[in-house]
């Protein structure tokens, strides 16, 4: 089942029933990120209204009944810098070994902890009150129209003090104690709109995804292009310039095969001009590259010859299955599906709201 | 204490049990909020943010007067009345 956040809701999608869909649960809440959680079958969602402060809820049935947080995330009430979060946004769980830790970014470039399955949060005073956070955040500026946000939070499944993170804007950042301390990993990649072409932090990760089967690998979609790290290696490589050149390799969402560690999907995006985020010369593609970047492959068999949809950060994902599901959802409210490893797609469901994330649901 | 009429609009009803109008303890808008988060559990968060300030979007009418001060004393038989702020259609 795929659990879709929408402007105007969240809706769960069959894969098996294409045109069937659910009514809305949460109907006219902003659901930025829906999360099933792989240890338990929880699900979390990253929360709002235009109006009202941002929260969580979760729900143990699939989306059918949801309760709210009994402590949303928050900063620290009466702290110096006297920041509010606006919108609880991109949500992870962590790792087997810490089985009700989960993690939430926001905007502002908040991080917060929960410790019971999403249910009380915390803030992460190791992040938020880290001493350079005010300058890699550039605070009190905001840098994009919707908010600088934190995002891409990754927990490294060998040891769950382990964690990066992506600001946008701000950069990719690691930190192997549990969040206590935090240091810029972003050499390698380009920050061209920056004074200086490749500054310590002050990047624009758009999303970074680390491999589970080998989680010394890393990619990262940017607005600066397509990047892959092998660690220890400090050095992202900058893979995207393997993409045509008139497609490019700017885009938001970057997705990863559940055991494959060399096979990756992106969705290009026109970053020229004023960024229209639509697809090259509006011809929707997916890319996909079997060898970690070296190569990339147009996946367009079903997909309209032209449109002018987005596809945003956490609106693609992929299943576990063999061959493995890829899914995509659009601006326009469209999701997409391809049983095949993306070999070939079908609209699985029209007429949604703008969406702006897709996972999949773990039974619980 | 002062029992205040609080009219709750619609995007905070699920947290009233549907409920338009309850009644809440307080002499200052402050009180009257904690008092209505001690009933209806939530509630507050969504209109005041962590560092007790009015969402940007959220208004709160003391009687007929707009007002952002969460210490503005509550005097009388004075009705307190959430919103949200409108705009367009």
């Amino acid at each position: 089942m795929l659990l879709v956040g929408t402007r105007k809701g969240i809706f769960t999608i069959r894969p098996d029933l294409p045109g069937v869909v659910a009514d809305p649960a949460l109907l006219g809440h902003i659901a930025q990120h829906v999360v099933s959680d792989p240890r338990s079958g929880r699900i979390v969602a990253a929360v709002g209204t235009g109006h009202l402060g941002p929260t969580v809820m979760w729900s143990d049935d699939l989306g059918t009944t949801w309760t709210e947080a009994r402590r949303p995330p928050a900063f620290r009430s009466g702290e110096r810098l006297e920041r509010a979060l606006r919108a609880t946004f991109w949500l992870t769980p962590s790792v087997a070994t810490e089985p009700d830790v989960w993690y939430l970014g926001g905007s502002p470039q908040g991080l917060f902890r929960s410790d019971d399955a999403g249910d009380t949060w915390s803030p992460v005073d190791g992040w938020n009150d880290h001493p350079q956070w005010e300058t890699w955040c550039e605070w009190p500026d905001e840098n994009t129209p919707d908010g600088s946000m934190l995002h891409s939070i990754n927990v490294d499944p060998r040891d769950a003090k382990h964690l990066y993170l992506g600001l946008s804007s701000g950069g990719v950042f690691e930190s192997t104690d549990h969040g206590a301390d935090w240091a810029p990993l972003n050499q390698g990649c380009l920050a061209s709109f920056a004074p200086v072409p490749d500054p310590e932090f002050g990047h624009d990760p758009h999303c970074v995804r680390l491999h589970p089967q080998r989680p010394d690998r890393l990619y990262q979609q940017n607005h600066c292009g397509i990047y892959r790290i092998d660690r220890p290696s400090d050095r992202w490589e900058r893979i995207g310039d393997n993409m045509p050149t008139d497609i490019g390799d700017i885009g938001f969402p970057i997705e990863l095969h559940p055991r494959d560690p060399d096979t990756v999907w992106v969705f290009p995006m026109d970053g020229t001009d004023v960024w229209p985020r639509t697809s090259p010369g509006g011809r929707p593609s997916v890319y996909r590259s079997r060898d970690a970047g070296q190569s990339w492959e147009a996946c367009t068999a079903g997909l309209p010859g032209r449109a002018w949809f987005t596809v945003k950060r956490q609106a693609m994902t992929t299943d576990l299955g063999d061959p493995v599901g890829v899914y995509f959802g659009t601006t326009s409210g469209e999701v997409w599906s391809s049983v095949d490893e993306g070999d070939t797609w079908s609209c699985l469901a029209a007429h949604l709201p703008e969406i702006y994330s897709i996972e999949c649901a773990h039974a619980s | 204490m002062n029992r205040i009429t609080v009219r709750i609009p619609t995007p905070l009803r699920s947290y009233t049990a549907q409920a338009a109008v309850v009644t809440a303890a307080g002499t200052t808008v402050a009180e009257v909020l904690a008092d209505l988060d001690r009933q209806f559990r939530g509630l507050r968060f969504r209109v005041v943010d962590e560092q007790n300030r009015l969402r940007k979007h959220m208004k709160i009418f003391v009687g007929e007067e707009s007002v952002r001060d969460l210490a503005t004393p509550l005097t009388g038989s004075v009705e307190l009345t959430l919103m949200q702020a409108l705009s367009g259609g």
